[in-house]
């Protein structure tokens, strides 16, 4: 297997995966039926401790079967997945084809330390339409290594909402790879809320003119979580668009982690780049670290990057209290408040329904 | 309603109320005058439960309950109301949703069911009708991007839907211009009643012109110096605060 990355690469300064790689997986095991599986009423794709499950998932039209293939990159949780990749879905939306929504579920019922490696390709031809909204859960200690391809044609469009639910013993390391066509556009949207350990690396690349993407996050971590948001926006041709509203909620000891690269290359004139992350610090131990990186060759470019990080405001807070809402639902509303902007890409009723379910419930596990 | 007994608080070290004794009696409405710094607004906020300030001396009652020992949302549902001198701006919160959710807490605190979405907006377009405010008003995030007239009107709004018992407005007639004055003072005189008292504390006699209070104080050096009926505040708005300690 190749080497887990550790703290010496750049890439992985914030996140150190010793306590990964002090367990030995499991390559499978046999899986529980969850209870209460996720239901939005739309096709639905479910993968049991990493396998697909016929009987759980109702298959749209445009799925094909999996099929392996190699790894070009030199990334290493790429390698490793494509070392172990067993199972994955791969869809293909035909050209000037809306294919609504599609749910895709990651359920783990891990006894004994497992690990499951997916790889999903997902492509949009020309035109084509997609909204692919992720749940990723489960119990035990397990380690989700995730790699998702994507490539978005001439003017299609895919939204794309991750709900990173994982048991809080759990390690989820997902590394998503968008490839943008001219005029199309990729709206992701990711919350983070499970995991002992996790990272969503996403790397955009933006290949035609008046391509945009949105590349937001939401974190909410207490206790010991460790999460780890990183993007590599690579804006290749002119007039493209990127924007990345990164909101971070902490408590107990958690950390967050942020890195996002902006690379502009000398082609990309009028590059329209920003990068916004915010983090609510609602303890003295909680703590964020922020990497901002632009890298531009081009000159007639707009970027900006900013970061602030801070508490939740007193003034605020008695301002709802004094109107008669409980000191807990006041903090609420206002945590609400802050992610709000990150929610900004979730367009869909019922991923905003599940989104805003998530939130609540992480609040009344504090 | 209100028994504010000897009551002495300060911020840090800092002394700012100074035994001020005050009875409310059902019904009535007071208003408290008095110099910049002479402890108004800490009166207030030492009212509505804000944490910093801390009570050395006295007590407070209210309707039979011991005020100081209760949260500042405990004080709000049992009909206490502070509309502030500067709102707070809370963006990312929809107006509509902060009035409804403070409306809901205060009926489940005080055992009356809880009104849905629809119900609501019913009553709170009612409500924004008789204050003569713009229908938008719903819809904004709470006090962002408001003029200073908006945000003191958005508080009466939320006055006339919690429907307090004891109303403090402090310096709400700061900032305002006439029409606005004359909005704000119809939103009180709406909710007078034989169970309803206000506390206002105002730096100028204007707002009293509209309200007309059944008691004037006047509070200096965190003290109540003065006290007699309206004419007190005329007779203020004529010669100032200069010579009150002496009085």
């Amino acid at each position: 297997m190749t080497a887990l990355p550790t703290r010496k690469l750049e890439a992985w300064r914030y996140t150190d995966l010793k306590s990964l790689a002090a367990i030995s997986f499991a390559d499978s095991a046999p899986a529980a039926v969850p209870d209460n599986l996720p239901d939005l009423g739309i096709p639905r794709l479910v993968f049991l401790n990493g396998a697909y499950n016929a009987a759980l998932s109702t298959p749209p039209a445009y799925l094909s079967d999996f099929a392996a293939v190699a790894e070009a990159s030199s990334l290493p949780l790429a390698l490793i997945n494509a070392e172990h990749a067993r199972d994955g879905i791969t869809v293909k939306i035909p050209e000037n084809t809306d294919a609504g929504a599609l749910l895709l579920i990651s359920h783990a019922s891990a006894t004994s330390p497992l690990a499951f490696h997916p790889r999903h390709r997902i492509t949009l031809a020309a035109g084509a339409k997609l909204t692919l909204i992720e749940i990723s859960t489960g119990t035990g200690i397990y380690w989700h290594n995730q790699v998702m391809d994507i490539a978005i044609h001439e003017g299609a469009t895919l939204a794309h909402y991750r709900l990173q639910d994982e048991d809080e013993k759990s390690f989820h390391l997902a590394t998503i790879r968008a490839r943008i066509a001219a005029h199309a556009a990729y709206e992701a949207f990711t919350a983070t809320i499970g995991a002992k350990i996790s990272r969503a690396e996403f790397h955009a690349t933006l290949l035609g003119p008046y391509g945009k993407t949105h590349l937001n996050a939401a974190q909410l971590l207490r206790h010991q979580q460790h999460a780890d948001f990183t993007t590599v926006v690579a804006h290749d041709a002119e007039n493209c668009a990127s924007r990345q509203t990164v909101k971070s909620v902490l408590s107990g000891h958690a950390r967050g982690v942020f890195q996002g690269r902006i690379e502009v290359a000398r082609a990309a004139q009028k590059t329209d780049g920003y990068q916004m992350t915010q983090a609510l610090l609602l303890s003295d131990t909680a703590e964020m670290d922020i990497k901002p990186e632009l890298e531009i060759f081009a000159d007639d470019v707009k970027c900006s990057h900013g970061a602030t990080i801070g508490a939740l405001d007193p003034e605020q807070l008695f301002y709802l209290r004094s109107r008669g809402i409980p000191e807990a639902e006041s903090r609420a509303m206002l945590i609400r408040a802050f992610l709000e902007e990150a929610f900004e890409p979730v367009t869909h009723e019922a991923a905003k329904t599940l989104f805003d379910g998530a939130i609540d419930s992480w609040w009344t596990r504090q | 309603m209100l028994e504010i007994q000897n009551l002495s608080a300060r911020i840090g070290d800092k002394e700012i109320l100074r035994g001020v004794t005050l009875t409310v009696p059902d019904g009535e409405v007071h208003a408290i005058m008095g110099p910049n710094g002479a402890g108004k607004s800490t009166l207030s906020y030492v009212l509505s439960g804000r944490e910093g300030y801390e009570v050395t001396a006295g007590t407070v009652t209210f309707n039979g309950q011991d005020l100081l020992a209760m949260e500042p949302e405990q004080r709000a549902a049992a009909g206490i109301f502070l509309a502030f001198q500067y709102p707070v701006e809370l963006p990312g919160v929809g107006n509509a949703n902060f009035i409804r959710t403070a409306l809901n807490a205060v009926r489940r605190a005080r055992g009356e069911p809880e009104l849905d979405a629809v119900a609501f907006l019913k009553l709170a377009r009612a409500a924004i009708k008789n204050l003569s405010m713009p229908d938008d008003m719903l819809k904004r995030n709470v006090n962002v991007g408001f003029s200073g007239g908006e945000k003191k009107r958005n508080e009466v709004l939320q006055m006339a839907l919690l429907q307090p018992s004891l109303a403090i407005l402090d310096e709400t007639d700061s900032g305002l211009d006439i029409d606005a004055l004359k909005i704000v003072a119809d939103g009180v005189n709406a909710l007078r009643k034989p169970k309803f008292s206000a506390l206002i504390i105002t730096h100028y006699q204007r707002l009293l012109d509209h309200i007309v209070p059944d008691r004037v104080h006047v509070l200096a050096a965190g003290k109540i110096v003065r006290s007699g009926g309206p004419e007190l505040a005329l007779e203020l708005e004529a010669h100032g605060y200069a010579n009150l300690e002496a009085a």
